[in-house]
């Protein structure tokens, strides 16, 4: 249920322009440092273990602290995944999610953060990032009716 | 794929970007009580209906104009210009499919290097946690041979 929508739109866009921000200054914004990062047999680039470090260091410490409040400001309750079960779809989707990865640099947040940039590269990963997702979507549907 | 291009090593840089990504999925929690995953954001705010798609479209938004805020804010090293200049692959077939898969295995796999990564290794969690090794490896995997076998 959706409470305040001025308030959803200000601090949603302040939450999204301070990780993108974060995308931008730890480098993992730009796909040759992701690349260096993953490529262990050539000019290894270990920062992007600096970035997931200091990410999951906040939310390791900082989800059960916020966990502790009764509900979200803008929501009525918590909604987190629920799920605990290893299947197949999430082993088939990490390995095709690794793939896309691998060859572009390219995983969802930077790609929006740089979309600025308009290299024909990343307008068309973009396209075809948003027709995978929403084919997808729409198959799982109709798999699994709710 | 893209042709090796050498980066610094920015241990400090990438620390401080990374406290402002994990400080903004905690906003997320905190504000709209959800996963700061940017897969899941994308689809629920602009490609499936949803209830709360605001917040969302605002994020995404906000990830889209962050280059913008750091020009404005005189750090244009991180801003426009370096957005501008970024090695991308020209490689449009390889993008596309690269595209097509990141779109469809984030779909099938519900999450990316965030969701997964950034969140769900914070809320220690399993599947989290056998995602994140397994799309770490393979795309490992895929750069060592595009780069050092072909």
């Amino acid at each position: 249920m959706l409470k305040n929508a001025t308030g959803n739109v200000v601090l949603g866009l302040c939450a999204g322009l301070l990780f993108g921000a974060g995308l931008l200054i730890s480098g993992m914004a730009n796909p040759a440092k992701v690349l260096n990062f993953l490529d262990v047999l050539g000019h290894w680039d270990p920062s992007l273990g600096f970035v997931m470090g200091g990410a999951v260091a906040c939310t390791l410490i900082g989800y059960p602290l916020v966990q502790r409040r009764a509900q979200p400001v803008f929501n009525n309750s918590f909604q987190l995944p629920t799920r605990r079960d290893i299947d197949r779809p999430l082993v088939v989707g990490a390995v095709l999610f690794g793939t896309g990865w691998g060859v572009s640099g390219y995983c969802p947040g930077p790609l929006w953060t740089s979309l600025a940039g308009l290299a024909p590269g990343t307008l068309i990963f973009a396209a075809f990032m948003l027709a995978g997702m929403w084919a997808t979507s729409l198959m799982k549907q109709y798999k699994t009716p709710a | 794929m893209l042709p090796s291009t050498f980066t610094e090593f920015t241990p400090l840089a990438s620390l401080v970007g990374g406290v402002m990504i994990g400080v903004s999925a905690l906003l997320v929690l905190l504000l709209f009580g959800r996963i700061a995953g940017i897969s899941g954001i994308t689809k629920a705010g602009l490609l499936i209906p949803s209830e709360d798609w605001l917040w969302r479209i605002a994020f995404l938004l906000g990830l889209v104009f962050a280059p913008w805020l750091m020009t404005a804010l005189g750090l244009d090293q991180w801003g426009l210009s370096f957005v501008s200049s970024l090695p991308v692959s020209e490689n449009l077939t390889s993008m596309a499919l690269a595209g097509l898969a990141v779109g469809i295995g984030t779909t099938i796999g519900s999450g990316c290097t965030s969701g997964h990564g950034v969140c769900g290794l914070g809320r220690r969690s399993m599947r989290s946690l056998i995602a994140v090794i397994i799309f770490m490896l393979t795309a490992a995997a895929v750069v060592a041979v595009l780069r050092h076998l072909i």
